[in-house]
């Protein structure tokens, strides 16, 4: 039992490192931020001991939602063996001492960073985002004054100036992540740098969702089936990337995929980038074009030896 | 020039003074302005024009007074008793700004076609084919070529900057347009095509204008009437040409005396 | 014929304030009217107040005392204290001044410039330069100038342009403030024609004509204004 276990022990004060005070706080702008959907909600972001940038937002939102009986997920960037993943994992092990988890159906509680799982949530889960820029007018807006004012009055024509220009400039919406969605037909926020393919997740979602940004203090939410719909034009609609190929390795399609590259001959895969849903797919015995691959089984296995390893 | 449509006033303004602290801003204002009509008010720097402008504008408000505008229904409504998301969509629809600083009246930092397609976005617009058409359409009715649509307004010169800002202004048919010294700090042959330009869109459009200057060479050319200010106040009003060429008060006839002849 | 201008006690003066408030008076006690079809002369020296007048006819020049009563259609409007808006409507409509001095506008051509104020009064557009062109044609106006902005013109080029634009559109009363000075005799012909044919649609008419002969030719009435003088009734 380390120091930190100890502490919790003598009656549970400092559970999941903050204490009541704060965690209480944060509830308090987690349930405005329920209540008005997409709304940005202020709050007193902590300093945590990890630097911003690498999740302190959504750090204090799992911290404040978390109970003993949960069970967390922590993604980056879709994998859960990536190094923001693990230490944020190592982190909650330590201070909350729940239960963590690989696997998405089994979790309560997931933290995530870019990505939404491919598998489909449930109501009973919650899912946390890491959000770096809350503010989705701040590209062309410099003045916070006058973005709130924006939001507050609906004033929202500079955001399609952003995908005009965008098409403008390269023949389509090139707008690939921090998508810009319309939520509950009232607020346009940035579902924080998640690639747009999962823009479609978010909308009608049965799990309540919730968006911590630590440096910039605000939280947002929306909570479970509300309609959100990402900004387009009517001659330019929203669409996701599509990929041309499956999974190398599982052979899945209409997932979200990441280059791997396998050697220095340009010997390249792609994979998919929810590596739970991956390896999910294979063990059930879906087989990729690329399974039978040398370089690609070790970067298949990689997966695998984490998980045992947590075993 | 065709010019009065209607008989009703556009705007009303009743008794308006500004105050900054125990200094006058403008105090006094009171004047009707009739659709079509170029109004301008000249007077030297300080002399309250511009605080007069912001608080017809919005922009500013006004310490006491009322200042009544007719709605598109034909309804007349206190400006002030207006919720801000009325005045802001009156704005960026019925109104327009054009600033002496074109920066301060454009987004540098996206292109032109943007800058002139921002306000139907903000009103709804949702087909880009459409947006872009229209902007380009006016982009030619302000001499701007086509092939600079994609162009950040830093790369155009001050006319052209001045231009952009007029196309952004009037692509949602506003009805009345504010300038605060629109042809200040250009070149005069810039000068001599802007306010050209300014003449024929106010004339084909019928808008009513009321414009700042201290140039009454700018006034005479543009406006109907005119308002000389000194101290806060309206000193002389009426036609532009009899103010001009039959000046009253001493310092009208100074303001008019001034003038270089060239 | 119908009264269609009538000055009644007219009066101006002007106070130089930048001349430590010195009071020029001009004119004083002037009455006179016109009626449809006259053309009437004012006379008299320079300075005796010709060009006042027709001005604040014109509502171009404040009038201090008195009564300018113009008639439009049933009603009478007295331009001496008539709002701007129902000056610029007068001048639209009612009221129309040649003078010699073209205040050149940058880039509209001279056709542009002739046309406006018959475009104005309703007249379509292909229709207004047509007759622009044929006016400048009879003003002997080259037609290689027609497109350009008059701006560059000489002296005379520009005068007669701006003839031109005076006697285009119909005002049913019409103000000359000395058209024809320096013309030659050809173009000043053209000016004597163009006057009677506005006589003839009824035009009443108040000129300022310092040309012997032209003024011999179009007036029906001299006024002197020597009479009027300020300095005289005081």
């Amino acid at each position: 039992m380390n120091a930190t276990a100890q502490i919790f022990d003598q009656g549970e004060y400092n559970f999941a490192y903050l204490d009541e005070q704060t965690k209480r706080m944060i509830r308090r702008a987690i349930l405005k931020g329920i209540a008005i959907p997409g709304y940005q909600v202020p709050f007193a972001s902590r300093e945590m001991p990890m630097p911003y940038g690498w999740g302190t937002g959504g750090v204090q939102v799992t911290a404040s939602i978390l109970g003993k009986d949960d069970c967390l997920k922590m993604i980056d960037q879709g994998s859960d063996d990536t190094t923001n993943a693990v230490s944020l994992r190592g982190f909650f092990e330590k201070t909350a001492n729940v239960r963590t988890t690989y696997e998405t159906s089994e979790a309560t509680v997931i933290q995530t960073r870019h990505r939404i799982p491919e598998k489909e949530l449930r109501e009973d889960q919650v899912l946390v985002f890491q959000v770096p820029i809350p503010e989705p007018l701040r590209f062309l807006e410099p003045r916070e004054t006058e973005t709130r004012k924006m939001h507050a009055l609906e004033d929202y024509g500079l955001m399609h100036v952003k995908l005009y220009e965008d098409i403008a400039k390269n023949g389509h919406i090139a707008t690939t992540y921090a998508y810009p969605v319309m939520v509950n037909d009232r607020y346009v926020m940035d579902p924080s740098p998640t690639p747009k393919f999962d823009n479609p997740k978010i909308d009608e979602m049965a799990a309540l969702q919730l968006y911590g940004a630590g440096r910039e203090k605000r939280i947002y939410a929306i909570p479970p089936y509300t309609k959100v719909k990402s900004l387009d034009f009517e001659d330019y609609p929203f669409e996701v990337q599509k990929f041309d190929k499956p999974c190398g390795l599982c052979g899945a399609e209409h997932v979200y995929l990441d280059e791997v590259i396998l050697d220095d001959k340009g010997g390249r895969m792609f994979v998919c980038s929810d590596s739970d849903y991956c390896e999910e797919r294979r063990a059930a015995g879906h087989v990729g074009p690329m399974a039978a691959n040398p370089a690609a089984q070790q970067i298949g296995g990689h997966g695998t030896n984490a998980e045992e390893a947590s075993r | 020039m065709n010019v009065f449509k209607a008989d009703d006033p556009l705007l009303q303004v009743h008794n308006v003074p500004r105050y900054y602290g125990d200094r006058i801003g403008c105090t006094d204002v009171s004047f009707d302005l009739w659709p079509g009509e170029v109004l301008a008010i000249v007077g030297e720097s300080g002399s309250g024009k511009t605080t007069l402008l912001n608080c017809l504008s919005t922009r500013l408000a006004p310490t006491a007074g009322a200042i009544e505008y007719r709605m598109r229904d034909g309804s007349m409504r206190n400006l002030y008793q207006l919720s801000e998301a009325a005045r802001r969509l009156l704005m960026r629809t019925d109104w327009g700004f054009v600033h002496q600083n074109a920066a301060d009246g454009l987004r540098m930092n996206v292109s032109a076609g943007a800058n002139v397609g921002e306000r139907l976005m903000a009103v709804g617009d949702r087909h880009y084919g459409k947006i872009r058409e229209t902007a380009d359409d006016w982009l030619g009715r302000v001499e701007i070529a086509s092939d600079r649509i994609d162009d950040d307004p830093r790369s155009f010169s001050g006319g052209m900057r001045q231009r952009l800002q007029i196309a952004r202004n009037l692509v949602t048919h506003p009805r009345l347009v504010f300038m605060d010294e629109p042809t200040g700090g250009l070149d005069v042959s810039v000068q001599a095509r802007l306010l050209d330009l300014l003449r024929r869109l106010v004339a084909d459009l019928g808008l009513s204008v009321v414009i700042v200057t201290h140039d009454l060479a700018v006034a005479r050319l543009l406006s109907h009437r005119i308002m000389v200010m000194r101290h806060g106040r309206v000193i002389e009003a009426g036609l532009t040409d009899q103010v001009l060429d039959d000046p009253r008060e001493p310092y009208s006839q100074l303001l008019v005396s001034s003038i270089l002849q060239v | 014929m119908p009264v269609r201008l009538y000055l009644n006690s007219v009066g101006k003066s002007f106070t130089m304030h930048l001349q430590g408030g010195t009071v020029i008076p001009v004119v004083e006690n002037v009455e006179f009217s016109v009626e449809a079809g006259e053309c009437v002369v004012l006379g008299g020296p320079s300075g005796a107040g010709k060009s006042s007048i027709l001005k604040m006819i014109y509502g171009n020049y404040r009038c201090d005392q008195g009564q300018i009563l113009v008639t439009v259609g049933d009603e009478i409007i007295n331009v001496a204290d008539a709002e701007p808006r129902q000056v610029l409507r007068l001048r639209d409509n009612t009221i129309g001044y040649v003078s010699q001095f073209l205040r050149t506008i940058p880039r509209v051509s001279a056709e542009e410039v002739v046309a406006e104020p018959l475009i104005a009064q309703g007249t379509s557009e292909a229709e207004g330069l047509d007759t622009a062109r044929s006016l400048l044609s009879r003003l002997n106006v080259p037609e290689r100038l027609w497109k350009l902005p008059p701006a560059t013109f000489s002296g005379g080029e520009q005068q007669r342009v701006n003839i031109a634009r005076g006697f285009i559109a119909h005002y049913p009363i019409l103000l000359l403030d000395e058209p024809t000075a320096s013309l030659d005799a050809a173009n000043r012909a053209v000016v004597v024609r163009l006057v009677e044919e506005k006589k003839a649609k009824g035009v009443a008419m108040v000129g300022i004509l310092h040309d012997e002969d032209v003024r011999q030719e179009i007036a029906d009435r001299i006024i002197d204004v020597t009479g009027f003088s300020a300095d005289v009734a005081a």
